[in-house]
């Protein structure tokens, strides 16, 4: 039987990862079936057709006023494991807002919701793999994993690239955060080259004059070009 | 050179409004000629229910086509309090692998939650279907009950029961792609 061990992929964190206490219960720990590239580098998900609304990639301007809060700018480039630009690859997102507050009807954190953010956004990138949000900085929360336990400042990304293989979902924090060494799920990730690539640059380019800082975040997908050999049996 | 992948990270618990805030549930309508309904629940190593899990689904269509006009393929849903899911959509036909191999009608799942740092990547094949037996993925499995949590049980009237075990006994057979 061709099978391995769990936790296989270098830069991915392992399933069980007990610093991480939800792991515990949840992470699988029988040996993965591994499956031939030939069979899971399937092209795709078409991600649905959903349209993009206008205010979609832009999270300050979803309500009737402005959310209070470090506005921002979040762009970078979606590429695929041959280092080429994803085209039209959905791009999701969610966060805190400002106080590290979710509008999420289960945070229980004692921390204002804003009236004026509700911290989902998506877009499709473009012909050079390009997105591109406005929102503004999240805040650090505080979670019940272990005692005064915090997560540092993210931002949760969801994306599609150009196979089954390329599925991820992801977090991407802000430089120079103090709590990344007491984050589990920041840690969850062992090699620290793989773990700064989950990390924004802020980039100077990228910040608006008199408007908003910017941050820079790429993101590489596994998957090539899938091979198209699941024609119809006819 | 090829550039080094992103890790993967947890959904984490607040993905709903964002992830979930189009039905994505149902692949066809329900009133679609041959519709079925694809449900179950997802469970933890404890067999408690996990409440905020979200399952994608990605097909081929009844022709064994990916991403064709008449399907797109892909769907989407959280679970509930009990763990539940269920899409709606139309039994796929079967897909051409590599070499000249054929697989089976089978849907590729996703399931995605808290406690999860990665995704688990499981497929959902159907009962009393001749081609499981020469299918090219089944056949990576060679303990049976291990290769049997991948098999639907058809609960009659077009709907089929999946359910997914994280961990523990049953565990649900789960790829490495």
């Amino acid at each position: 039987m061709r099978r391995q061990t769990t936790g296989e992929a270098a830069w991915h964190p392992p399933y069980l990862y007990p610093d991480y206490k939800s792991t515990r219960l949840r992470a699988p720990k029988e040996p993965l079936v591994v499956l031939p590239k030939a069979l899971s580098d399937i092209r795709g998900p078409a991600h649905g057709r959903g349209r993009i609304e206008d205010t979609d990639d832009d999270l300050t301007r979803q309500h009737g006023g402005e959310p209070l809060g470090e506005r921002i700018v979040v762009t970078g480039r979606v590429l695929d494991g041959d280092g080429r630009p994803v085209r039209n690859g959905l791009v999701e997102v969610w966060q805190a807002n400002a106080a590290g507050r979710y509008t999420h009807q289960n945070d229980a954190h004692p921390a204002p919701l804003d009236p004026n953010f509700s911290g989902a956004g998506r877009c499709l990138t473009d012909d050079e793999g390009r997105y591109r949000f406005v929102t503004v900085k999240p805040g650090a929360y505080p979670w019940k994993n272990h005692d005064n336990a915090w997560r540092p400042a993210h931002i949760h990304f969801s994306l599609f690239g150009p196979s089954f293989r390329s599925r991820l979902i992801t977090q991407m924090y802000f430089p120079g955060d103090p709590l990344f060494e007491h984050d589990p799920i920041f840690q969850s990730v062992r090699d620290p080259k793989a773990r700064r690539r989950m990390i924004s640059s802020f980039d100077l380019e990228t910040t608006e004059p008199e408007w908003a800082l910017g941050y820079r975040f790429d993101v590489v997908l596994e998957g090539r070009e899938a091979i198209p050999f699941e024609r119809p049996y006819a | 050179m090829s550039p080094e992948p992103t890790p993967s990270q947890t959904i984490g618990p607040f993905f709903h409004d964002s992830l979930l805030e189009r039905d994505l549930t149902e692949l066809v309508s329900p009133d679609k000629p041959h519709a079925i309904r694809i449900g179950g629940a997802v469970y933890d190593g404890a067999g408690d229910p996990v409440p905020d899990a979200m399952i994608e689904v990605w097909q081929a269509d009844a022709a064994g086509r990916y991403g064709s006009e008449d399907l797109s393929g892909f769907g989407r849903s959280g679970t509930d309090a009990n763990g539940k899911f269920s899409f709606v959509t139309v039994k796929p036909g079967l897909v051409s692998g590599p070499d000249g191999s054929l697989q089976a009608p089978h849907v590729n799942v996703s399931v995605f939650a808290r406690g999860l740092l990665k995704r688990v990547v499981t497929r959902v094949y159907f009962p009393d279907e001749e081609a499981n037996a020469a299918d090219p993925v089944l056949s990576l499995i060679e303990d049976q009950a291990l290769r049997e949590t991948l098999v639907a049980d058809d609960e009659g009237d077009g709907s089929y029961r999946f359910d997914v075990h994280l961990q523990g006994e049953g565990q649900t057979a789960f790829f490495d792609v």
